[in-house]
């Protein structure tokens, strides 16, 4: 089972999907022939497909567009809030090459504000994935819900092995501890993971929750976290404005929790080279997150000395 | 085919009662007047003799759809809602109140509005989601949008045009509202948009032209559709800014309009023949 295999068979078996693309296929390279009128590629035009989705989801479809992340957010973002947020219609939005997995291409491609300009229009939901198989597990409940989602798509290979099971708005504990919490989505949970397996050696015990749907957001796991660990860490290949670290803090605020938290995220665009290489260059390998947080645990636990001596 | 004399002055009264409503909304915040006027007879025909849409049944899958992305017109629209008894007429005077959804721009709580708009260059793609659709199902049902000429700017009108014609939406209606003006300016002082329909048959549309007040010459075109079966149908409905006011016509400056009461009296009367209205209230620039 792939991505594209899941909507075919999900095409075959509801006569709601239609497929849709802005000359991205990428994903979805052999469906044209397999499932014929239901695959619409209208073209580099993703505002032209995002409108056309609408009027499909009027008709009672549910349309999956595709194109490159960066477009489709930004190019069509108005057709999304006005024409799909507005009626909240369950157009379903699938962003390629998403935070670093542009990898070379430059800036013009690199969607790391996608989740800040989403996740501001009501009813749109998001969705951001680990890696393939984490796509896959909460892919069909996501494409048959009824609102309107961003999927921020992956195919990298599995992080790790994902035993929890899907549901919107749950996150995924991956590791439980009480030290240091690492809250995480998409591409960066690999390292998220390695980081924690080299904290936990040095003894510092590690609480990582893959985050999956960032909107809604697992706010009880949120919460718990703040308050069960010395110290909140956000993870993501993403702005550090308007993506988890915003949403945990708005969660934070709301409920009136002082925490310590740290954000791991991206200030500016990246340098652009193979995923790799961008991962040294930005920091952001296992080792570098690793021993980020560590420094900033000694100088947490420090303070809660301090605190405790005083 | 020419209209029965019968069903001529039918249409001719309730243009007239259409124009009455525009003029009623034009107060107290005011609305889109100009603008309004020029696509009354348009909208009118259209829901009077060309829409199939079952007695106004607007869940019923088969019906006609007509959405309106120049979305300011609305009071054209509502206007005609009123008259062919799709709402209430008494619900006008709501306009602009927070008891009731009667504002500047369609939504969908008003029963017949097909889709929400205002910003411009939206509801040609959604218009063809819909045409797509109906082809899907194989079904008979046109699909029909009107556009703005200011609208034209707009480049995803364009880049829409361009899809509708690779899909061959022949059940694909694209009107134009060419009554020659943007909001502040004449189109061709300020983008030149002929020649329009060269334009469009370069893009791959069946086009027609026609006077957007002539109720004989208009259901003679729309009763052909669609022109091809192949290609997406366009009408550019060549119209006035402000037609029936001859106190307002082709003013650049009276795009939209908030009158004073004294004002819309005497526009009435103007409309039903009287002496030019003596207006004074400035036109707000709303863009």
């Amino acid at each position: 089972m792939n991505y594209e295999s899941l909507l075919k068979d999900l095409v075959s078996a509801d006569d709601r999907f239609i497929i849709m693309t802005a000359e991205n296929r990428a994903a979805i390279r052999n469906l044209p022939e397999k499932i014929g009128n239901k695959f619409i590629d209208t073209g580099i035009t993703e505002q032209t497909m995002i409108g056309m989705a609408a009027g499909l989801a009027l008709r009672g479809r549910i349309p999956v567009t595709h194109a490159l992340a960066s477009f489709l957010t930004m190019r069509a973002f108005e057709f999304i809030r006005t024409d799909v947020g507005i009626p909240a219609l369950p157009v379903k939005l699938v962003g390629g090459v998403a935070g670093l997995l542009s990898e070379a291409n430059g800036p013009t491609h690199q969607a790391i504000e996608d989740i800040s300009i989403m996740r501001g229009i009501p009813n749109v939901n998001i969705f951001a994935p680990a890696d393939e198989e984490d796509m896959l597990i909460g892919l069909k409940d996501v494409l048959i819900s009824d609102k309107p989602f961003y999927i921020r798509y992956n195919n990298l290979k599995s992080a790790l092995n994902h035993s929890t099971k899907f549901e919107i708005g749950k996150a995924e504990t991956v590791n439980y501890g009480d030290d240091v919490a690492i809250l995480t989505y998409g591409t960066l949970l690999r390292q998220s993971y390695e980081a924690m397996m080299i904290l936990e050696s040095k003894g510092i015990s590690v609480r990582l929750l893959n985050m999956r749907t960032l909107k809604p957001l697992d706010e009880e796991a949120v919460i718990n976290a703040a308050i069960e660990c010395s110290l909140v860490v956000i993870i993501e290949d993403h702005f550090v404005t308007g993506g988890l670290f915003s949403a945990a803090a708005e969660i934070l605020l709301k409920n009136g929790i002082n925490a310590n938290v740290m954000s791991i995220g991206l200030e500016s665009w990246f340098k652009p080279a193979l995923l790799q290489d961008v991962l040294k260059y930005e920091q952001f390998t296992g080792p570098d997150i690793a021993s980020r947080i560590a420094s900033k645990h000694e100088e947490t636990s420090d303070r809660i000395k301090i605190k405790s001596l005083i | 085919m020419k209209l029965e004399e019968k069903e001529m002055s039918e249409l001719k009264y309730r243009a007239l009662k259409v124009r009455e409503h525009i003029i009623r909304m034009s107060t107290n915040g005011g609305c889109f007047t100009g603008a309004s006027l020029s696509c009354a007879d348009l909208i009118l025909l259209l829901y009077s003799r060309i829409l199939n849409n079952g007695n106004s049944n607007f869940s019923d899958p088969n019906r006609d759809y007509l959405f309106l992305s120049k979305g300011h017109d609305v009071p054209a629209l509502y206007g005609t809602f009123a008259e062919l008894g799709i709402i209430e007429p008494e619900r006008l005077k709501n306009h602009l109140k927070t008891n009731d959804d009667i504002y500047w721009h369609p939504n969908t709580r008003i029963r017949g509005v097909e889709f929400h708009s205002g910003s411009l260059g939206h509801l040609l793609s959604v218009a063809m989601g819909v045409a797509y659709d109906i082809n899907l199902t194989g079904t008979s049902n046109k699909v029909f949008v009107i556009l703005g000429d200011g609208e034209l700017n707009e480049g995803s009108v364009w880049e829409a045009l361009q899809v509708a014609a690779a899909l061959e939406l022949s059940n694909l209606v694209i009107i134009v509202d060419r009554n020659e003006f943007q909001a502040n300016i004449e189109t061709e002082k300020l983008i030149p948009l002929e020649p329009l329909e060269e334009k469009f048959s370069a893009f791959g549309l069946d086009v027609r032209r026609v006077n957007g007040h002539d109720f004989d010459a208009m259901n003679n075109i729309f009763t052909k559709l669609p022109f091809n079966d192949k290609k997406p149908s366009a009408v550019i409905a060549d119209t006035i800014r402000g037609k029936g006011l001859p106190s307002i016509e082709r003013r650049a400056d009276r795009w939209f309009c908030n009158f004073s009461d004294d004002e819309v009296k005497q526009l009435i009367n103007e409309l039903n023949g009287g002496n030019a209205a003596g207006l004074v209230s400035e036109t707000l620039i709303v863009r």
